[in-house]
């Protein structure tokens, strides 16, 4: 059963994140890859840091500023365990830096160049996350 | 100007994320559960991301340098290798307990959120233990290093 769906905002908000990802190489030359923007931000890898930071200090900015444009961001709805937040974050982390990206490098950027590494890297990534959530919704019913 | 470019394109990247609730960890998790009530909203981000970065992509690939700095660096590994594989994996699984990949959960900082934070101060940590782990010698990088480099995403 389709619920929730939002077409016409989905393709605006991919659109945009699209545009984001063709300036940055356009004016910049690299890729817009936030797992590889905040591991260059933290000095754990290229030389790439002072642009990164920059990067996401605009992507933390956005919804301050969109919100004086009338889209206030709506509080985000996580999961009650502590334990579940940190141990996903470190999984988070450790997995992107690992496989080389997340769904913005190899998931937006990379597949756009069709790069199989990348699709390969997307089709695991969101199959896996599929079963996790079949998971714990309808299995164990977290 | 190469920090004013970044900086716009991450108010323009977190524009995107934002319009399209792709901040939202719950309207994510509506996607990945294809088993309940499935949300499709994810995929047609997706494609609209694609269909833009693709066009965008062959144009400045076309260009002899970019705008600001004098080369581009494209990714340029082609390797399937098991780090790929088990990287995937174990960001799929973060991903799908929590509904935040990196580019959200930054971008959900801005809600001061105790356990956005939480997560981010761990997705940070992650980075630095696969660095560390590297650096001893287990890592796969050894195995290319010096000349590939980590330019995926």
């Amino acid at each position: 059963m389709i619920a929730n769906f939002t077409p016409v905002s989905a393709a605006v908000g991919g659109v945009l994140i699209g545009l984001a990802a063709t300036l940055l190489m356009l004016f910049n030359g690299r890729v817009a890859g936030i797992s590889g923007i905040l591991a260059a931000c933290l000095n754990l890898r290229g030389s790439d840091k002072s642009w990164s930071a920059a990067f996401i200090a605009g992507l933390i900015l956005a919804p301050l500023t969109a919100s004086f444009a009338g889209f206030p961001m709506p509080a985000p709805r996580m999961p009650d365990s502590w334990t579940l937040v940190v141990v996903a974050g470190v999984l988070v982390g450790f997995g992107t830096r690992l496989g080389g990206g997340c769904t913005s490098g190899h998931g937006v950027c990379g597949m756009a160049r069709l790069s199989t590494r990348s699709i390969v890297a997307t089709a695991i990534f969101m199959a896996t996350a599929i079963v996790v959530v079949a998971l714990s919704r309808h299995v164990i019913g977290a | 100007m190469q920090m004013v470019a970044a900086t716009m394109c991450g108010l323009i990247f977190g524009w995107g994320l934002l319009i399209s609730e792709m901040t939202q960890p719950t309207k994510v998790i509506g996607f990945l559960d294809v088993f309940g009530t499935w949300d499709p909203s994810l995929g047609v981000v997706m494609a609209a991301a694609l269909a833009v970065s693709s066009i965008g992509f062959r144009y400045a690939a076309s260009r002899v340098c970019p705008v600001l700095v004098p080369k581009s660096l494209w990714p340029n590994r082609t390797e399937i290798d098991p780090p790929l594989v088990i990287g995937a994996m174990l960001f799929g699984i973060g991903w799908g307990l929590v509904g935040l990949c990196p580019g959200p959960a930054l971008e959900n900082l801005a809600t001061l959120s105790p356990r956005v934070i939480a997560f981010v101060v761990a997705m940070a940590f992650g980075m630095v233990l696969h660095r560390i782990w590297q650096k001893r010698g287990a890592g796969p990088e050894r195995l290319h290093a010096p000349t590939a480099v980590m330019i995926d995403g």
